[in-house]
Parts: structure tokens; sequence; C-alpha cells
């Protein structure tokens, strides 16, 4: 082979030898100083049943993994579209009022950098009264609260930076207020309100392993956190790679709507 | 009774008189072109005609009433075309149509929206978005979406002065056609004399700021169409060149410059040479601060 095919090749040679080295790595830690890990090939052994029957249901906790990932995929959907529903209002008020700016802004830099864990038990808490279904809604309150801050601030972002000009258009068609937001603002606003809605998505997948974790509900964070609880570490891996691989396939989906709107 | 008229309009931000005392009179169907240096206040002075800014003293009259807020009876042409880049040419047009002809049926409309991009010889480019056009398409489009409206006054700020000599040349010819085919009374704001006396019926000099007003108006005394290449030669045109160009450079004189500068005056007291040098930073340091003063210094031109 000549090297201007394997130039062609790269993009997939080297990812390839990229995971080649990590599973080395990770084969030669296995054996020496982590004899706990499970070496890749017990991995595969243990995980088998579970990726070449990804819809099984044998039990409660034992099922095949994109069942589990289908479990974490719509309670995520669920938390990740009531944060988009609140979120993108208060962005759309940050950019419009100084007043309301000045007014939550403190209390938003506050909430945002806390961690999910410590949410979820304030979500747990706030729906006791909901009996069995309290862990679904302190899940959803936490995926919610943690994923909004994106949306919010890049709304508001792109509500700042919409150029004088189109207002100005607006103001000489005397556009009316509805029709100013939905003819102007929020076409150019689009471009932002995706990039948060991207960053938000991230953020929802990071929390809902934390909240299954927790809440012990069906799910790729639960399994996970089960088979710690019951010594089986494959499993711990297989989740691992699992979720690091939905993450990745979220992301570059929401990567394509997002350049969809960016060319506009 | 003339049909746009400022009073002595002033306006200043932040304690800085951009303009001061403006009139102007303009007849229904005039073209006046006002010029001036750029930083001058033109694109305030355009901002409080169409009513985006408010004057601090002084009024905007069009048709004997006072005017508040912008509207659609005074069109603005922006320097930067102002598309919404996510809508195509017709529906740029169309939504200033539905704007201000609400009563008109919907077919109407669009027939309105498309008669005025076929006049701006767009037609071609009827479904593009702006970034599939070239900035002299694109001020077209805006040209076209402003007369659609149908505006009493058509207001041009700078319209041309992103565009390249050729394109530019053509989208005046095409603003020339435009007016005399609709009688249109147009104000145009330009940095470019040529340009307002080719065009114009009036054109008017801005002194330079701060606090400018306008000059006295000099009478374009050519008959339309104009023809480009013998007003080159013309001697009347020749001749309001020279004024307005004195005028400008003139009120720019009038002024004297300021230069102001930071001196820093030599340190003269000796170094101290009795103690011993620092191992580290070698150069003994000096005893006194050297004196900084601020000089202005004032330049006639």
């Amino acid at each position: 082979m000549n090297e201007s095919k394997l130039k062609q090749l790269d993009w997939l040679l080297l990812p390839l030898i990229g995971f080649a080295i990590v599973l080395a790595l990770w084969a030669v830690s296995s054996v020496t100083w982590a004899t706990n890990l499970p070496s890749p090939v017990k991995t595969w052994e243990s995980s088998k049943v579970y990726i070449l029957e990804p819809f099984a249901k044998r039990g409660e906790m034992d099922q095949g993994i994109l069942r589990f990932t289908w479990y974490s995929l719509i309670l995520v959907a669920k938390g990740y579209v009531l944060a988009l529903v609140i979120g993108t209002p208060i962005g759309f008020f940050l950019g419009l009022s100084k007043a309301f700016t000045k007014t939550f802004d403190p209390i938003i830099q506050i909430l945002r950098p806390v961690s999910p864990l410590a949410w979820l038990p304030l979500g747990l808490v706030l729906f006791l009264s909901a009996g069995k279904e309290a862990g679904t809604l302190g899940a959803l309150f936490t995926i919610a609260i943690c994923s909004m801050w994106p949306t919010v601030l890049n709304t508001a972002v792109g509500v700042r930076s919409i150029p004088q000009d189109y207002l100005n258009v607006a103001k000489v068609l005397k556009l009316s207020r509805t029709k100013t937001l939905f003819k102007v603002l929020i076409p150019a606003t689009l471009p932002y309100m995706f990039t948060g809605f991207r960053l938000s998505l991230g953020i929802a997948w990071l929390v809902i392993v934390a909240a299954e974790m927790l809440t012990g509900r069906p799910g790729v964070g639960g399994f996970l956190w089960q088979e710690y609880n019951s010594l089986i570490y494959e499993h711990i891996i297989l989740s691992i790679v699992t979720i690091g691989v939905v993450g990745f396939v979220l992301d570059r989906l929401m990567s394509v709507v997002e350049r969809r709107f960016k060319t506009i | 009774m003339s049909f746009l008229e400022l009073n002595n309009v002033s306006k200043s931000f932040g304690g800085h008189a951009v303009l001061k005392d403006v009139n102007l009179s303009i007849a229904k169907g005039e073209f006046v072109a006002i010029v001036g240096f750029s930083g001058a206040g033109k694109t305030t002075l355009m901002s409080i005609i169409a009513g985006l800014l408010k004057p601090d003293t002084g009024t905007v009259k069009l048709e004997g009433r006072e005017m508040g807020g912008p509207g659609p009876d005074r069109g603005l042409v922006f320097q930067n075309y102002s598309l919404l880049t996510w809508l195509t040419v017709f529906e740029n047009v169309k939504l200033a149509v539905d704007q201000v002809f609400p009563e008109k049926s919907e077919t109407e409309r669009a027939a309105h929206a498309t008669e005025f991009i076929e006049m701006v010889n767009l037609a071609p480019a009827r479904d593009k978005r702006p970034s599939e056009l070239s900035g002299g398409m694109r001020q077209r489009v805006s040209v076209a979406r402003t007369l659609a409206m149908q505006p009493k006054v058509l207001l041009c700020d700078e319209p041309l002065s992103a565009l390249d000599a050729l394109t530019r040349a053509n989208l005046q010819d095409e603003i020339a056609r435009i007016r005399t085919l609709h009688n249109q009374t147009v104000v145009l704001i330009t940095n470019d004399p040529d340009e307002g006396i080719y065009l114009a019926d009036r054109i008017i000099p801005l002194t330079a700021g701060p606090g400018a007003t306008l000059g006295p108006s000099f009478t374009v005394d050519i008959p339309h169409p104009r023809d480009r290449k013998a007003l080159n030669h013309d001697p009347h045109f020749k001749q309001i060149r020279r004024d307005v160009i004195d005028f400008l450079l003139g009120s720019k004189g009038a002024r004297h410059a300021t230069v102001s500068k930071k001196l820093v005056l030599p340190d003269l007291e000796p170094e101290d040479l009795s103690g011993r040098a620092p191992l580290i930073g070698g150069r003994r340091t000096a005893i006194r601060r050297s004196e900084i003063k601020r000089e202005t210094v004032e330049v006639d031109s």
C-alpha cells in the first residue's frame, strides 16, 4: 500500500490504534497491579449475553443492555424536555430584561455548579408524598434542574447578541410584541439555543447515571450500581462503555441538528 | 409647506453633543443628499428622522404632523442591509408587505412583494437566502423591502458604502431610475459628494462633529436622467463639488486639532555609586522616580 492510500485511511486506522493501546494497558493492568480489574477477555465473556441479546428481559435487574439504555433514555428525554421548556423562557427573560438579570443572575450562578448528587435527595424529599413514584419524580427534577443551565445561559447570550439592526427592522415595521418574538427574536437566537440544547443533553445524560444509582431504578446506571454490589465487576465496565457510547451518539446527533440551524 | 421638516434638532450622547440645531426642510418628491465625514453624526441624524432615536430638543414633522416613534411611512434602507438571514428574499419583502398592508388579501400581498422584487431585478433570486447573495444583491433586497412598504419618504443611510465601485455605480443608477418611477421623496446620507450630486436635487453638507449641523444647501441644477460620463465634465457639477468639499474641509479646519501626549522627563538625579550594586537586577535603582507630565499642543490646520 502506498503512502497516500494510508493517509486516506487515517480516520479509521489512528482511532483503532488508540483503542488498541487502551485495551493493552487495561489487559496489562488487570494482570499486574489491579488484580481485581477483570481482563478484557473476561469482561467480554461475561458481558456477551447482555450485548448479543440486547433486548432480553430475564428479571428486573437482569436485562439486555439496550433495554436498560432504553429505560434510561426515556427518563432522560422527559427530564430534558422539562429542562428545555423551563430553561428557554428563563433564558429569554434574562436576555431581554436587565432588571430580571440583576434579580435572578446571582441565584442562577449559585445554583448552577451544584452537583446532581446534591439535588437528588432534595428531589426525593420534594416528592415524598408521591409514594412509589417519588424516585422517578425526584430523578426527573434532578435531571431538569441540572441540565437546564446551559440552555438558560446560551439562550440569554443569544438574545443579547441579536444585532440592533434586526430590532430596528422590527421597530420600523412596527411588528407587535408577539410577532417580534416569533419572527425576529426566536429565529435570531436559534443557533445559540441549539448550542445550549446540545450541552444540556450532555449534562442530562451525565445526571441519569447518578440518579439511577441512588434510586435503584432499572437502567444503565442502576444496573452498574447493582452489579457493583453483586461483585460482578465485568458489568461495571460494560455499563461504562455503554454510557460513553450512548453519550457520544447523542452528542453527534445534536451537533448534526445544531449545524442544520447554524447555516441559516 | 414642506413635506418633511426638522426644527432645531439637537442630540447628545453622554454629554457629548453630536447634533446641534439641525434644520431641514424637504419638499414632496424632492431628492436630498446629506454628505459628511464619517463619525460626524450622519447615522444619528437618520435615526432621528426614522424615529429610532428621540432628539433631545427640536421636532421632526412629516406632512405637518409631529412624529413620535418609527413607522413604515418613513422607509429606512440600512447601511448593512439588515435582512433577516433565516428568510428568503421573498419572505423578507413579504414580511414588510404583510405588516404594512394587512387589509389586502394574501394573493394581493404576494403579488405586491413579487412586483417590488422584480423592480430591483431580483426575480431569479426570489427564493434564495441572503447568505447566498452578493453584497449588491442584498442591498437591492433591502431597497425592495423598503419600497414595498410604499413609504412617504425613503431614507437611505449610506446604502452603498459597503459595496465595490462598479456595483455601487450600478445601484446608483437603479436608485435614480426607481426614484423617477415613483416620484419618491428621498433623503440619502452618504460620505461621497459625487454620489450625492449625481443623484440628488439638492446636496447639503453636514459639518464635522462634535455638535454637527447642516451647512448651506446646494441645488443641483442638472436635469434627470443624468449622464455619468458627461457629468464629469459639466462645469456646474464641478462647481458644486468644489463648493461642497471646500465647505466640508473648511468646517473641519475651523476647529483646532489638539494633540495630547504623555511626556517622560529624563531623570537627572545622579546615580548613587557609593553603595554596592545588587547582585540581581544589576543596575542601581533610581533614587527619584521620573516625572511624568501631560502636555497638550494645539495645532492649526
